[in-house]
């Protein structure tokens, strides 16, 4: 599978235990870890309640695992194998815990008060002789999603949200989420440990909500896939070592949502986008530097990503179809840029009626620059400066370069004698010296036209 | 008449053991959180109370034009006032947060939602003579 994550934790697993290696179990364990752990894991955490001891109990069955199947080989259900192990540890933990409170209690009540003593049979007790070895799949994918909605959680900042995601679902160690965000690892710790604590002080139930509730909660969970895949796309050259794996992990999500809530519709659109935008990957570097989208290579756009966004979206058209929105219309945008045969022109036309959909859902001044650029192409200059106005009267878009980039190059082709000075003003906000450059180059070239 | 008392801290206040002492001591002896419920009590004048979770734990909610919008964190203290309480008993987060988005005044200002520590309600506390948080 695509973006499949790195297998294996730090500290845990085949490379740390020094065991010689015996291919068969090691192939097994990566395995497990691959496309059974998230189902574990999420498993145990709900009969749990508690994300940080499931996790832990998962971690040490996992750490079981590599010790015992290289001797005892490798069980005919690895993944109920290690759900029941994880479980077991689990219950450990509790009855630790119990323990712990019992002495410490004077008066030798379990719980403590009366709330304590339910909080905890919620965690253990009654879940005791669930039979979480023999789950079938449809529980285990209900299991992930209801881990995935914990983890993207609205009550939850965004930050926490996304690291929560990369940490449970992706499975990534906390020093690999640091080293994707740029950030000190500690600073990672500590925001999972809170993340972790409110989730576990208020009661967020892992659980699914119902189905009026859903939509809403995907939106968060769509919203934290685009982020991952954003931080790891506009990474800068120097950054994009460590951070490009972020968009494998994000495909990698997408398709997991996507396999969880198949007939929703704008989950399909936000896999199709992730897929159109990542099938541009092996273009978008030459000799480690970024290559602008206008001078890719279409040839080395992954062909076999396009034609799979393709299939998905053509499937949400018909007539049991609900009106797109935004992810959806973004994805059909880009296919349309995608399929346009190298050197031809895209079906500026269609492009335009997309973005006017587009702004209609999620008005934004960048879809309106993107819609006047289009709507320029298909109905001529003066049509495109006519939808760019009410944009540029905004004074807070008086910096954003995209707009006066677009506004330049319109009047440009409008024969409008103020193009020149409009390239000045574009290349005065350029960010890099190559493309103040480039801007300045353009300048010139309108002053002689 | 009824009044409501605002119990605020330092965020680290907590851990400066003579500012707060929490514990309720193994012989019995009831902390000075304990013992003031227990004279609010007696005085006949207790209505209810809790010690909440920490700010880390709290959820604010506003309803602009239908719409739920959640902010991870206490509400900031801009111009609002405290205008109220209520103290609910549901199963869980969503629960607290559905009935939240259903107070009137969240459309034009704002509703703050915090777990009341477990076993920290008055009741417990004068049930047990142990103090919030001690556990």
């Amino acid at each position: 599978m695509t973006g499949a994550p790195a297998p294996g934790p730090d500290g845990i697993g085949p490379e740390g235990d020094g065991l010689e290696v015996d291919g068969q179990w090691r192939s097994a364990w990566e395995r497990a870890w691959r496309d059974e752990r998230v189902a574990v894991l999420a498993g145990i955490a709900r009969r749990l309640g508690d994300l940080q001891a499931a996790e832990d109990a998962v971690q040490d069955a996992f750490a079981a695992a590599a010790a015992r199947w290289p001797r005892d080989g490798v069980p005919d259900r690895p993944g109920a194998w290690l759900t029941t192990t994880a479980w077991r540890r689990a219950l450990d933990g509790v009855r630790r815990e119990r323990r712990h409170l019992l002495v410490a209690t004077p008066e030798g009540d379990p719980g403590g008060g009366e709330d304590q003593g339910q909080a905890l049979r919620g965690r253990a007790g009654v879940d005791r002789t669930d039979p979480v070895d023999d789950l079938g799949p449809v529980a285990r994918d209900d299991d992930v999603l209801a881990l995935v909605l914990t983890c993207c959680h609205p009550a939850l900042s965004p930050e926490a949200q996304v690291a929560l995601t990369l940490r449970h679902v992706v499975g990534l160690s906390d020093r690999q989420i640091a080293a994707r965000f740029l950030l000190p690892e500690p600073t990672v710790t500590k925001r999972l440990i809170r993340a972790r604590a409110k989730i576990r002080d208020t009661r967020v139930a892992f659980g699914l909500p119902d189905r009026a509730q859903l939509g809403e909660r995907l939106d968060e969970v769509r919203a934290v896939v685009y982020l991952v895949f954003t931080e790891g796309h506009l990474a800068s050259d120097t950054e994009r070592a460590v951070r490009a794996d972020l968009c494998e992990e994000a495909v990698w999500l997408a398709r997991q949502v996507h396999r969880l809530v198949p007939h929703d519709q704008e989950t399909v659109g936000l896999l199709a986008l992730l897929l159109l935008h990542h099938a541009r990957t092996p273009a978008r570097e030459d000799a480690g530097m970024l290559v602008p989208y206008a001078r890719q290579d279409r040839n080395r756009w992954s062909h076999d990503l396009v034609d799979e966004a393709r299939v998905l979206l053509a499937a949400t058209t018909g007539p049991s179809a609900r009106p797109p929105g935004p992810y959806e219309l973004q994805a059909a945008i880009a296919l349309l840029h995608a399929v346009a045969a190298p050197g031809d022109e895209p079906d500026w036309a269609a492009i335009a009626r997309l973005y006017g959909a587009l702004a209609r859902v999620a008005p934004s001044p960048v879809v309106e620059v993107n819609r006047a650029v289009a709507v320029g192409r298909c109905a001529g200059p003066v049509a495109g400066l006519d939808v760019l106005r009410p944009v540029l009267a905004d004074r807070r878009l008086e910096r954003y370069l995209p707009l006066l980039a677009a506004h330049a190059d319109l009047l440009e082709r409008a024969g409008d004698p103020s193009a020149g000075a409009a390239w000045r003003r574009a290349a005065d906000l350029a960010p890099s010296a190559e493309q103040r450059r480039e801007l300045q180059e353009r300048a010139r070239r309108a002053a002689h036209a | 008449m009824n009044y409501l008392l605002l119990l605020a801290n330092a965020p680290d206040a907590w851990d400066d053991a003579d500012a707060v002492p929490l514990d309720a001591s193994d012989d019995g002896v009831m902390s000075d959180w304990a013992a003031y419920t227990r004279a609010l009590s007696d005085a006949g004048v207790l209505v209810g109370g809790g010690a909440l979770h920490g700010a880390g734990a709290a959820t604010t909610v506003q309803v602009r034009r239908g719409r739920r919008l959640l902010v991870d964190g206490p509400f900031a203290e801009t111009k609002e006032h405290l205008i109220g309480f209520y103290v609910i008993d549901v199963p869980d987060l969503d629960a607290a947060l559905d009935w939240a988005a259903r107070v009137p005044n969240v459309r034009t200002g704002s509703v703050e939602v915090r777990p009341v520590q477990p076993g920290s309600d008055t009741a417990t506390v004068l049930s047990t003579g142990r103090a919030p948080g001690s556990s």
